[in-house]
């Protein structure tokens, strides 16, 4: 009874890390992916609309989208910490 | 059942173990000089070379490595610091393109053959140059607006009700001071280690599934992806050395500028 219930703990540590560490990074990804997709194509409209303005429009794309990604870069990071 | 689950076995996925390697001279203390170390110091010794060996002889019409080195330089220049910061921006293109070329020889060491390892993967490297854009930043806030008024202009912005600073001063404080170091480096080290864990994993994958008769196919899309995966690692180290010389001047244009 002891030993099984000693496997039973193995196995629910040996299965529930790395799903755990699965869901820690695909859970930071949620937010951050909707977020750079929705700025991406927000910028794509605004150069669409004003191509003399894409160099700015890119220049701050890259900042928001460094910004947004920090939050799954994070997540990432948390993914190795859990152990 | 149990027992084969409380057991791992089959492929064995390489971790972040990867990232530490053994001591070639010294013990596994303060003075370790392991695979990584080397390549730290060549890295920071490709840097200057490529400067020096550009700059050293400069000719008006420039040829090779000088052509290469003045279009970095040119793109700091233009698309970076004045674009960022402004006129005041001409002052910091040295540091800029420095840390630009630095953080870019780093991240392709990852793709060059007989190296293959991204020096900014191990967190050193990125927590010290952003401790260093921390106190640039902050030196020449303090400088222009003086210790007081730099203080004020970033832990009160005016145009709030005064109420709001009980909210918006601590936000302020731990945003300006704490995180934007603390993601500068963690943007930059963890895109290093993911893609350095994607590719090892591929090119580990690939020889794991040759050693079977049975899963051999399956190899050659592993390989597909594994080279594939390559290019994209190029991409995303032009990108991080990008972004990371970006945020430097926003903050160092953040601390220039005034707001009103």
């Amino acid at each position: 009874m002891v030993h099984s219930l000693g496997l039973l703990a193995a196995a629910v540590v040996n299965v529930g890390v790395p799903i755990g560490k699965g869901l820690v990074y695909g859970l930071a990804a949620i937010g951050p992916g909707i977020g750079i997709g929705f700025l991406v194509g927000k910028s794509v409209e605004a150069m669409a609309r004003q191509p003399e303005a894409a160099g700015m429009v890119r220049t701050t794309m890259f900042l928001g989208i460094a910004f947004t990604e920090a939050l799954a870069l994070i997540g990432f990071v948390l993914a190795f910490i859990v152990k | 059942m149990l027992a084969a689950l409380s057991g791992r076995a089959g492929f064995p996925a390489p971790g972040i173990d990867i990232l530490k390697t053994p001591c070639l001279w010294g013990t596994n203390g303060a003075l370790c000089v392991n695979r990584v170390v080397i390549y730290m110091l060549l890295a920071a010794i490709v840097t200057v070379c490529l400067f020096v060996l550009a700059f050293r002889r400069p000719s008006l019409v420039p040829r090779g490595l000088q052509n290469v080195m003045e279009a970095i330089v040119e793109f700091v220049r233009n698309g970076i610091a004045i674009e960022v910061i402004g006129p005041e921006g001409l002052a910091f293109v040295p540091l800029l393109s420095a840390i630009f070329v630095f953080v870019l020889v780093g991240n392709l060491f990852e793709v060059i053959p007989g190296i293959q390892f991204p020096v900014n993967s191990r967190t050193a490297i990125p927590v010290i140059l952003a401790v260093l854009v921390w106190f640039v930043f902050n030196i020449v806030g303090v400088k222009k607006q003086g210790g007081l008024g730099y203080i004020k202009s970033v832990l009160f912005p005016p145009g709030v009700p005064w109420p709001i600073y009980i909210l918006v001063t601590p936000i302020e404080f731990v945003s300006t001071f704490v995180l934007r170091p603390f993601t500068l480096f963690v943007r930059l080290s963890a895109n290093m280690i993911a893609g350095h864990l994607i590719l090892t994993i591929f090119f580990v994958g690939t020889g794991y599934l040759l050693g079977r008769a049975l899963t051999i196919p399956f190899a050659v899309p592993s390989f597909a992806l594994a080279v594939g995966l390559t290019g994209f690692e190029i991409l995303v180290s032009v990108l991080q050395a990008y972004i990371f010389t970006i945020l430097t001047a926003v903050y160092i244009g953040g601390a220039i500028h005034v707001e009103h």
